[in-house]
């Protein structure tokens, strides 16, 4: 029997395998797939205090082994969840971690503290990192000051865990990181998607109504390990990684880099059960090389 | 809605580009309704990356049928298995089309423009089974646009078609061709899908006739099952317009709800 659960200290998961937000819709939409308590945990999808419309369509467009979104953010908004969607999530034995957003630092505030009025939520993750929501892929990741301000507003009105979600779309990811954990963050969990576009030759129009959207998928991978590589070096708080995680090998690999725990997105889209043929993947690799616990694999890069 | 990655693929037709699939995954047809559809993976690995919506032709007892044309990688993919490979299939997927008891003994119009024809045959079947007379109209640009004509007269029903180019039937697109019809009849709903232009055509003449009418949207999808919001469309509903997803709002859609003016592009 491998033991496949992992501490992060201030949350214990069955095992490090957790869905990622806006890959999962708000959880219930897998439940035909398989039963939620068998995962990590989950990350609903990111929540402002209202509901939101969202990008205008054409927002998807596939490529090399990769997939660019540009949904914006669609939602119901925090009230509509806890009132409709959480109540159905708060006896599920899984980590229920809910992200957070906002148009403006106060926002992600009133969000967090609404949010921690609530019953059944394991932690918040701090989404100031999605590329599809201000002019020109902008968000507040970009900058260790707004990222240092945001968790720290955050912090001072919630008692919830706070995972900090990073973007990659920046020069130097450990100062960024290094200002979230500083502010207190938990956790810290990247890469969010890397801002991309495509064009349709024929109409010589962006394929995306947004023009720039995220990409994500294997194509992001070797990027996403590597700034994972360079934050788990960098901060003391548990590392989260994710970025085109489709196979309990992809998983390992994050993990020996340095992450505690990881994230499955896009693969959630190409087989609903992606998460669970993960877990089970990371069980099989770890009887086979005779690990007892698969957090031993956390950090155990040999350079 | 499940997962069957043994869908073995007992029967293989082609025309041209056109390729009509009879699956084996008695699961699926056991739950599946005309008008929805099902994700499809056409490739072992990652590129291309997702799930191809491909709409239901047909479902009888154990197996399904899927109609369908070779439009870009994906379902070139797809066209390329054979008889006796298993196919990894989720389904079924959306909300169908609604056929109402008020309809027995009267005429249903419906309308299909190329592929948009795959879904038509088994909503005739249905609208039949209700006593319905479906009138099934099927456009093309030429004559071998209309691979399925023969098999939708075989089944016994009244088919009518239509060709951009005069080489078969009516001359002139499948929306003439129902206007000329209007002239002499009265269904009591039409059902169309094709390509955005006929069916935004379709609408008016539906607007103007007051007849009413369900449409089936296509639209590049993530999942297929609502997690993604990917596929969203412009849809008037509740006295509000929103993006409602196609996947699982859809892809059928009545004819007051869609909201037509959003123009896309790409």
């Amino acid at each position: 029997m491998v033991d496949l659960s992992v501490d992060l200290g201030f949350l214990k998961l069955k095992n490090p395998v957790l869905a990622a937000s806006g890959t999962f819709g708000y959880g219930l939409e897998f439940k035909p797939f398989y039963d939620l308590e068998l995962l990590g945990g989950f990350v609903v999808k990111g929540l402002y205090l209202k509901p939101r419309e969202g990008n205008r369509p054409p927002r998807l467009v596939e490529t090399p082994s990769g997939l660019i979104n540009s949904i914006g953010l669609q939602g119901i908004g925090v009230e509509a969840f806890c009132r409709e969607i959480l109540p159905e999530l708060a006896g599920l034995k899984t980590a229920v971690i809910v992200n957070v957003c906002g148009e403006e630092e106060d926002e992600y505030a009133r969000v967090a503290e609404y949010l921690g009025r609530h019953r059944g939520i394991a932690a918040l993750e701090l989404n100031i990192s999605c590329p599809n929501v201000r002019e020109g892929g902008r968000c507040p990741a970009q900058s260790p000051e707004a990222t240092h301000r945001t968790v720290k507003k955050v912090k001072q009105v919630t008692s919830l865990p706070l995972i900090t979600k990073l973007s990659p779309n920046v020069t130097d990811i450990t100062a960024v990181a290094l200002a979230a954990e500083e502010a207190g963050t938990e956790a810290i969990s990247l890469i969010n998607t890397l801002l991309a576009m495509a064009i349709d030759l024929e109409t010589r129009r962006p394929k995306l109504g947004n023009v720039l959207g995220g990409l994500s998928g294997p194509a992001i991978k070797p990027i996403a390990l590597r700034m994972v590589f360079q934050v788990a070096r960098a901060v003391k708080v548990p590392v989260i990684g994710m970025g085109g995680i489709f196979s309990a090998e992809d998983a390992l690999e994050f993990m020996m880099a340095g992450a505690a725990a990881v994230q499955v997105g896009t693969a959630n889209f190409v087989d609903p059960d992606a998460c669970l043929k993960i877990i089970r993947g990371l069980e099989t690799w770890a009887e086979k090389h005779g690990i007892k616990k698969i957090s031993e694999v956390t950090g155990s890069l040999q350079l | 809605m499940v997962i069957d990655r043994q869908a073995r693929l007992v029967e293989v037709e082609s025309w041209g580009d056109y390729f009509l699939f009879t699956l084996d995954s008695p699961e699926i047809a056991s739950q599946a309704r005309p008008g929805q559809f099902l994700m499809i993976r056409v490739s072992e690995t990652t590129q291309p990356l997702l799930r191809r919506p491909i709409s239901l032709h047909n479902a009888e007892g154990n197996r399904l049928q899927i109609f369908f044309q070779v439009a870009g990688e994906g379902t070139r993919l797809l066209s390329l298995k054979k008889t006796g490979q298993f196919l990894d299939l989720l389904g079924p997927l959306g909300k169908g089309f609604n056929v109402r008891p008020e309809f027995r003994e009267r005429e249903i119009f419906c309308v299909g423009g190329g592929r948009g024809i795959a879904p038509l045959y088994y909503l005739g079947r249905e609208l039949r089974a209700a006593g319905a007379q479906p009138v099934i109209f099927y456009g093309g640009r030429s004559e071998g646009d209309l691979p399925l004509r023969y098999r939708l007269e075989t089944a016994g029903f009244e088919v009518l078609v239509s060709t951009d180019d005069g080489s078969a039937g009516f001359p002139g697109f499948v929306t003439s061709l129902v206007e000329e019809e209007l002239k002499k009849r009265r269904p009591a709903f039409l059902y169309a899908c094709g390509p955005d232009p006929m069916m935004e055509k379709l609408a008016e003449t539906c607007r103007r006739e007051k007849l009413p009418a369900e449409f089936s949207l296509e639209s590049i999808m993530g999942c297929g099952f609502g997690a993604c919001w990917g596929c969203v469309k412009k849809i008037r509903r509740d006295g509000q317009e929103k993006y409602l997803k196609v996947c699982q709002d859809g892809p059928v859609f009545s004819l007051e709800e869609i909201v037509w003016q959003e123009r896309e592009h790409g």
